[in-house]
């Protein structure tokens, strides 16, 4: 509050026009001045050649539209001023165009040239910005020009233009829907874009314009998944959204049978039973009738897995989104992980409260248990708004059970004595909700209710009456005092819905009080003239009961009322009056009717459900506007029903994302894991993958790409020690070179059946687990891998005709036999892999698979060269050598790049990390001038770019040699690798232990540095070695492998020294290890670098852990 | 998505409007009005109101209505949140966010909407970017534009917007490096009649404030993360590295933000700082009653409770009341009912009571319930739930910044009912 005059003052000092108010809110003057005077006073201040004054004026017109004053008449002086230099003014005018260009659509084509010119800038802000204003204005002659405009945008180089193209495209869909073909083209190709950039604005658009062509996403599945996380808040909400009703077309419903004998599925068909509704029982009937076990789509997994870390976000329409997805798709033991986050939005402001607790009562309904543990968290306060209280109390009813119902029911009996008498009157009715529901307490309810009436507020008394009314129905015979009582109420009460309410009851149940009703019937007969209506019609339904129960006593009352209604003003009235008298009064007239007088109104009644009003919202999606209105919003897209067979999942299988490939697990996480370096398609750094995956140090060792590691788990422990020799007999790691390897090993294994494995057997069921849950493996490499795994699953599970097949086959003709084999096993088991990862059985040989083995025969072509070549190339330092990916084979087309650290100094600069990069060319054709270009540095780091690779030819290898200088940072270096046709933006970054470079020294200057380096710069950690790695050599070996140091002479036994240097600043990075007793080590580094120091640490203690 | 904006004052004038599509009439907000009448007080007009083509989605913000014009399908709360953002970004450029502001600042605001909607699909929310698109106005730039005609527009251009990291502007120096963090409890609690409490809950939320030059890359770590149950994060955050190590790690914006907000898990219980004494009771028949309220600390670690306020909405019959406090002074409002009792601090030697008679109005039955007390107070230099930020590590940039923590505990929702 301190803030405002501190304001005025601010205003009163920076306004040259003396009066704050109005120096900027010319409208004011605009309205009581003559008004066409004070615009030519604008249009002259326009004309001026001075900058300042045309902003002044434009400020005033901008003032002007705001309050929705007409500025229209000023149209051709603004419009001159689209070209001006001034930036503002520009703005301005940009902002009075798109407002009136509609209504002046001549004039405002005299602008469109400066946009077209906009859109040929070379900086892509001014492209970006220019398509913005032009795709703004609305003026359908422009329409081809826009068309034009949106199809170069959506190809240009900056994302951040292409984002621009896809929010133009719903408003040229807007101004002109025959344009629709040719924008589904654009949007089809912009969904292809791979930059977070463009991901949420696109899918808005597909959203607008074409959301029924659901089969654009197929291809773009996978990627929307795996980027989602990083895309700008709102664009996840579209696309989660989308995403919600693309699964409910594309998969099997998770909870389609619970009985399914999976482990995967045993837990949730044991809670889902718990919960017994309607729907249940229908998608049990449809389970048995199918009887097939469900196996969750990998895709489906996928989305699920990858939209729970938004749960967190701090933007509420975000979680909302992610909670109906839960809600629409995932298992029913799943989507209680939802509930947390939705009782959290609880605390914000009030309209998001309303809106969350509308979805929380629809959700309440169908699971309560979601909501249990949160229950206190929707108690009432007396501040709460009263369309707040009313949705809490609907909650807390809809999660009311036997073992709750006490604390709730103490809880509603405080909101009754609230002041907010709507509030209270909800709390009745809510009360007579848990009554009804839950039998056990429906007498304590009855008492309090009846307490009630004798209460002093009249509404209160009125809808205890109603609700009492209902209760009493169900069980009437018990209740005959209460009915009493309530008789007696009549003479106070006054509220029309509680009197009728009254009298159907007495009328209803006039055998219980046979004394009573007469004696209520003649009082209501002497004050009917004055009653409402609806009192009215009870009245005369009492006098027709009683007449056919009770006709001695209440015949005449009976004549008189019906006498009364006759001649009611209301012809409801005169109508029921003179059916009623037809039907229960004896005449020669009265037809065979008369009879069953008795029968009709006096029919057993079923009593009332009392329903909570969300019931069955949830067909609407849960979020959406339709959902809160329970109503169909326009442009509302109906979430459809699960498929009943699942559609062919192969539509989804991309020749193209890293993304996909990085099947294992924790890959996965870690790519979610670097909100922002989802561009680089790299290692990540080391700081990170250190953390977040214990093993990986053992992992990128044993397998250099995410491909090579996503062969199963089993798999990867029986070959770990043999691929270790491997990298120490060959240094080069094409890893298409070690899958062949692996993959001729296994078959020779296949041909050793007979004998029991000795280290892989126990992994049977195993494997077949892991193939199930993992989602799909490597769908680039499809065919081969494919085979790789069913020969594998053939040697373990030992079946003898395929894999005698496979056991001889060094020959590649026999491994052109080997996908139609696969399909041949056994269909049990390629049911759980095939699934994942080939097309499905339907399509005879995927095209795919003819691809794969065409690249088999140019891999096997690479072995052989690659070996003579890569040895003498590639010679670390020190034994291992662990090669990163820098672009996959599938993300290049064809172009494999691979990059290590030679650990050799860099010829051109010392100060720069030498980076060995080796490409090769898996594509059919030449690939050209190979070269990187646009580096993006970060401050301070510099790139050695190296020499242009004129050609490549197909199957071959290069390798070339780059320097980078890191600053002695783990942040990655970004360029682009550029093609003859493509660019590829591709991203390095070192683990810090390849930042520094040995130094050799002796003991007594180790010794000396060391003692410089103390205090701060010293970390120490203890750590314990494992039983392998307790030998000189291991450790050693283990920590060169690490970093790249020097070993420093020591005197004691048990004590290793190392030493570097960091490469750029040359700071000395001092390593001692010292054992002790069992295992037990420490591990001390001295630098003044501390941040490299302790990355080293975790690194080092990393390695040893091993 | 979202058609139109209208700003509403609380008297019913529609004082600025804002067009991302056709335009819209001014008459759509007729049934605005409508539904607040209705409503009768401003809290209760709901969200969303349905008419014959368009929805309205509105918020209450300031004493100002927001309220959009919606087409089609979009989900509610996307609305609603993006409103709120209009807000708070009024709130960070003005100080305030009031109608005198925003009709000073008219044209301000009119680019801020512009760059932040396209076509009713939000563009550019960010707080660092919009300030590089447009500068917030300072007295010192008002006062050298009005001299020199230059402009609030930033003449660059927004690079924030292209970057990987959308929330940090580039190229950001300051002299002094300072990183200061707030971590502010809220007990939520409903106390009832008898002192015990029915509900209590922590939530709390960690404000920022950064002021470090370059690119800094920050990991703060906490002795007892374990406390924090469920935790919303500010998309700087890597959500990976706290699902592993429970680390806060993150390339900070630039500025005033909130890092995360947390709730502590409801195993814990709460410890109450404060009880309250009480004794309301009204006369059946005659026109008074008895009003006598204590407030003592409890379980507040040493600390003292200061900023004490308690506020009561005192039942319809009420007329007057005719109190003494022997600490701080108190004000009914005789229109509102509300009865307003600001105690300061807490002494445990003396406790503060106010003390007194309610006059009703004659003739007016009894009222049947005894309201309930909301109490606000404040603890200096404590979390309740004992979190504590255990070290700040910045990564990424040479110099040294100088690191700051802020412990509060404040009462959220806290009720007293009598």
């Amino acid at each position: 509050m301190a803030a405002s005059p501190a304001y005025g003052e601010e205003k009163g000092g920076s306004s040259s026009l003396g009066e704050p108010e109005y120096g900027h809110d010319p409208a004011s003057g605009g309205i009581f001045s003559s008004d066409y005077k004070r615009h030519d006073d604008l249009k002259e201040m326009l004309d001026s050649n001075k900058d300042s004054l045309k902003l002044e004026a434009m400020k005033r017109i901008v003032a002007m539209i705001a309050r929705g004053k007409n500025a229209s008449d000023l149209f051709p002086a603004v419009v001159k001023n689209v070209a001006c230099k001034n930036i503002e003014v520009k703005k301005l005018v940009y902002v009075y165009l798109v407002r009136y260009a509609e209504e002046q659509q001549d004039l405002a084509l005299l602008s469109i040239s400066t946009f077209q010119r906009g859109l040929k800038d070379p900086n892509q802000l001014i492209r970006a910005s220019a398509l913005r204003v032009l795709s703004s204005i609305r003026v359908p002659i422009i329409v081809p020009i826009m068309m034009l405009a949106i199809k170069e945008a959506a190809s240009d180089m900056s994302p951040y233009v292409r984002k621009t193209a896809a929010h133009a495209i719903p408003k040229l869909y807007s101004l002109d829907s025959d344009q629709k073909d040719q924008l589904i083209e654009v949007i089809e190709k912009l969904l292809a874009d791979k930059t977070t950039l463009v991901a949420g604005s696109v899918v808005m658009a597909f959203e607008e314009v074409c959301p029924e062509r659901i089969d654009l996403i197929h291809k773009n599945y996978r990627k929307l998944c795996n980027l989602l996380i990083d895309v700008e808040e709102w664009g996840q909400v579209v696309i989660i959204n989308m995403l919600t009703r693309y699964a409910r077309t594309q998969f099997l419903s998770p909870n389609q049978n619970q009985e399914s004998l999976l482990e995967e599925n045993a837990e949730k068909a044991f809670y889902g039973s718990e919960e017994e509704d309607a729907k249940d029982a229908k998608a049990e009937a449809a389970s048995l009738a199918k009887r097939k076990p469900y196996v969750m789509d990998p895709d489906h997994r996928l989305l699920l897995r990858n939209t729970k870390p938004l749960l967190q976000s701090r933007n509420a329409a975000v979680v909302m989104a992610v909670a109906q997805l839960y809600f629409h798709l995932a298992p029913k033991a799943e989507v209680g992980v939802i509930a947390k986050a939705l009782v959290r939005l609880l605390r914000s402001h009030s309209e998001v409260q309303y809106v969350v607790l509308q979805n929380v009562a629809t959700m309440s309904i169908k699971r309560r248990g979601m909501f249990e543990p949160y229950l206190k968290s929707f108690y009432i306060r007396s501040t709460d708004p009263t369309q707040i209280k009313i949705l809490k109390l609907e909650v807390l009813t809809n999660l009311a059970n036997e073992t709750n119902i006490s604390t709730i029911l103490r809880e509603f009996q405080t909101y009754i004595r609230s002041m907010d008498k709507d509030f209270v009157a909800a709390t009745i009715q809510a009360i007579g909700r848990c009554a009804t529901n839950i039998g056990k307490v429906r007498d304590t309810c009855l008492n309090g209710l009846v307490q009630l009436l004798s209460n002093r507020d009249e509404l209160v008394v009125a809808e205890s009456v109603v609700v009492i009314k209902k209760l009493l129905q169900m069980q009437p015979a018990q209740h005959s005092e209460i009915i009493k009582h309530m008789a007696k109420l009549t003479d106070n009460i006054q509220v029309p819905m509680a009197r009728a309410s009254i009298l159907w009851l007495i009328g209803e149940y006039c055998e219980h009080v046979p004394k009573i009703a007469p004696d209520v019937l003649r009082k209501m007969a002497k004050s009917f003239t004055n009653e409402e209506d609806i009192v009215k019609l009870q009245v005369i339904n009492l006098a027709a009961k009683l007449y056919l129960t009770n006709s001695k006593q209440s015949k005449l009352l009976t004549q008189y009322v019906l006498n009364l209604a006759k001649y009611d003003q209301n012809y409801d009235i005169r109508d029921r009056a003179r059916f009623i008298r037809q039907l229960i009064v004896p005449t020669e007239k009265s037809g065979a009717l008369n009879k069953y007088a008795k029968k009709l109104f006096l029919a057993q009644k079923p009593a009332p459900v009392l329903e909570s009003s969300f019931k069955d919202r949830d067909h609407f999606q849960l979020g959406s506007l339709s959902h809160l209105l329970n109503a169909k919003a326009v442009g509302y897209q109906e979430l459809p029903d699960w498929p009943d067979e699942a559609p062919d999942p192969s539509v989804r299988n991309v020749e193209v994302p890293e993304w996909t490939k990085c099947t294992i697990r924790e890959k996965r996480k870690e790519k979610v894991e670097k909100p922002f370096y989802s561009d680089s398609e790299g290692e990540s750094g080391a700081t990170e993958s250190a953390d977040s995956e214990p093993e990986s140090g053992s992992e990128e060792s044993g397998s250099s790409s995410s491909s090579g590691s996503s062969s199963s788990g089993s798999e990867e422990e029986e070959e770990e020690e043999e691929e270790e020799e491997e990298h120490s007999e060959e240094q080069s790691e094409d890893k298409e070179e070690e899958e062949e390897k692996r993959l001729k090993r296994k078959e020779k294994e296949g041909s050793r059946k007979a004998a029991p494995r000795s280290v892989g057997s126990p992994s049977e069921e195993e494997e077949e687990e892991e193939g199930a849950k993992k989602s799909k493996k490597k769908k680039a490499l499809q065919g081969r891998k494919g085979r790789a795994e069913t020969s594998s699953e053939e040697a373990s599970t030992s079946e003898s005709s395929s894999s005698g097949s496979d056991s001889g086959s060094e020959a590649e003709t026999k491994r052109r036999k080997a996908p139609p084999s696969s399909k041949a096993g056994p269909k049990e088991i390629s049911l759980l892999d095939l699934d994942d990862f080939t097309p499905p059985p339907p399509q005879p040989i995927p095209s795919s698979s003819i691809v794969s083995t065409s690249l088999v025969t140019d891999l096997e072509g690479l072995t052989l060269t690659d070996t003579s070549l890569t040895p003498t190339l590639l010679s670390p330092a020190f034994g291992t050598v662990k090669t990163y990916e820098l672009l996959h084979r599938m993300a290049g087309e064809g172009l494999a790049v691979e990059y290590c650290f030679s650990r050799r100094p860099f010829p051109g600069d010392p100060h720069m990390v030498a980076v060995q990069i080796q490409i090769s060319n898996n594509t059919d054709a030449e690939v050209k001038n190979l070269r990187v270009s646009e580096p993006k540095p970060l401050s301070g780091m510099r790139i050695q770019e190296f020499p242009e690779i004129e050609s490549l030819a197909p199957g071959d290898t290069a390798s070339v040699v780059m320097g980078i200088d890191f600053c002695d940072s783990t942040q990655a270096a970004n360029f682009q690798l550029c093609t003859h046709t493509r660019h590829f933006y591709v991203s390095i970054q070192p683990p810090v232990g390849e930042l520094m470079a040995p130094v050799f020294m002796s003991e007594n200057e180790f010794k000396k540095e060391q003692g410089k380096l103390t205090g701060m710069s010293e970390i120490t950690e203890k750590l314990t070695l494992p039983e392998k790695c307790r030998s000189d050599h291991a450790i050693v070996q283990q920590v060169t492998s690490a970093a790249n140091v020097g070993r420093v002479p020591c005197g004691a036994s048990n004590e290793y020294r190392f030493a570097a240097k960091t490469v750029t600043s040359g700071s000395l990075v001092l390593i001692t290890l010292e054992r002790r007793e069992g295992g037990a080590a420490q591990l001390t580094i001295n630098s003044e670098k501390m941040v490299i120091g302790t990355m080293l640490v975790k690194d080092i203690s990393q390695a040893l852990a091993q | 998505m979202i058609h139109s904006l209208f700003l509403i004052n609380c008297s019913g004038d529609i004082f600025l409007e804002k067009h991302w599509k056709s335009v819209v009439s001014q008459s759509v907000c007729d049934y605005f009005f409508e539904a607040q009448e209705k409503a009768i007080d401003v809290e209760n007009v709901p969200p969303v109101i349905s008419t014959p083509h368009h929805y309205l989605i509105s918020i209450y913000r300031d004493k100002i209505f927001f309220v959009s014009v919606i087409q089609t399908e979009v989900p509610p709360l996307f609305v609603i949140e993006f409103l709120h953002r209009v807000a708070d970004t009024f709130q960070d450029y003005f100080g305030e966010c009031s109608e005198t502001a925003i009709k000073d600042n008219v044209v301000i605001v009119y680019e801020l909407l512009e760059e932040m909607l396209d076509n009713g699909f939000p563009l550019a929310t960010e707080s660092n970017i919009l300030k590089e698109l447009i500068k917030p106005p300072t007295i010192l730039r008002s006062v050298v534009n009005s001299i020199t005609g230059s402009s609030n527009v930033g003449d660059t251009l927004p690079t924030g917007q292209l970057s990987n990291i959308p929330w940090r502007r580039a190229g950001v120096k300051y002299t002094n490096n300072e990183a200061y963090f707030d971590v502010i409890e809220e007990i939520d609690a409903i106390i009832d009649k008898s002192g015990s409490t029915v509900f209590a809950e922590i939530q709390g939320v960690i404000d920022s404030c950064i002021k470090l030059s370059g690119m800094p890359d920050l990991s703060l770590s906490f002795m007892n993360p374990r406390l924090l149950d469920d935790v919303s994060f500010h998309p700087c955050i890597r959500f990976k590295r706290w699902e592993s190590e429970r680390v806060l790690s993150f390339i900070p914006p630039d500025g005033n933000f909130r890092l995360i907000s947390y709730r502590v898990s409801s195993q814990n219980l709460v410890a109450i700082p404060v009880y309250v004494k009480h004794m309301i009771s009204f006369k059946e028949n005659s026109s008074s009653g008895r009003f006598d309220v204590t407030i003592g600390p409890k379980q507040n670690m040493g600390k003292t409770v200061e900023g004490v306020v308690m506020t009561v909405h005192m039942p319809k019959a009420v007329l007057n009341m005719s109190l003494s406090a022997t600490q701080g002074s108190y004000t009914f409002d005789p229109v509102t009912k509300v009865l307003t009792w600001d105690v300061g601090k807490i002494t445990p030697q003396k406790l503060p009571n106010l003390k007194g008679i309610v006059n009703l109005q004659s003739g007016a039955p009894k009222p049947e319930e005894n309201p309930s007390l909301n109490i606000q107070f404040k603890i200096q230099q404590l979390a309740i739930s004992g979190l504590k930020v255990n070290r700040l590590d910045m990564y990424g940039e040479k110099y040294k910044p100088f690191k700051g923590v802020k412990y509060i505990t404040k009462a959220g929702k806290f009720q007293v009912r009598t």
